[in-house]
């Protein structure tokens, strides 16, 4: 039963993630792919940590912590680009 | 009992980050898709590795994902609030160009 709940979220976890790539695409401005990718780490890292429960491998929970803390960086980063240059490299 | 709380938890959280999803795909503004996507990135995590941490018990694992609970609840409100920031200053001074 509680394979079967894992199996279903992580599929539609992924179904979110496809629709979100959708406006990751078409975003009018930088700021809007932004916000979209952003919302895509975030995704990943619960995909991650519930695809380490059906494995049953514990490991995977370091990777979730490195992949929260690279994607906050960029983040950071590419907001900072934005800003001083307003989304369109010289 | 576990498994309600579970599946209460784990439902919660998948409910969230739909709603988030469909509010970054239909709202017609910058900031209203930064507000959606806020919504997205803390309640639906949260909600979602709640419901890890009531299936692992009190181990090792569990700590783990408490960590990155409270790493997720500290950065991504800071990220939301500097890309609309950004996104703002940026249109200021496309505002003081045109004038």
């Amino acid at each position: 039963m509680i394979h079967k709940l894992l199996v279903f979220s992580c599929l539609f976890l992924s179904l979110t993630i496809i629709l979100c790539m959708i406006r990751a695409v078409k975003g009018p401005s930088a700021a809007d792919r932004l916000v979209a990718i952003n919302v895509i780490g975030t995704k990943t890292i619960i995909l991650i940590s519930i695809v380490s429960f059906i494995l049953k491998e514990a490991y995977f929970i370091d990777v979730v912590l490195v992949y929260a803390l690279i994607s906050f960086v960029a983040s950071i980063f590419i907001s900072n680009f934005i800003e001083k240059t307003g989304g369109k490299s010289q | 009992m576990k498994l309600i709380l579970m599946i209460i938890f784990i439902l919660g959280g998948l409910f969230f980050f739909s709603v988030g999803t469909i509010g970054i795909l239909r709202f017609p503004d910058l900031l209203t898709r930064v507000h959606s996507a806020a919504k997205c990135d803390t309640l639906g995590a949260l909600l979602c590795l709640a419901a890890l941490m009531v299936y692992s018990g009190f181990s090792f694992v569990s700590f783990k994902l408490l960590l990155v609970m409270i790493f997720l609840w500290i950065t991504n409100p800071t990220a939301t609030h500097l890309i609309s920031k950004a996104a703002f200053i940026k249109e200021e001074k496309n505002k003081k160009l045109m004038e």
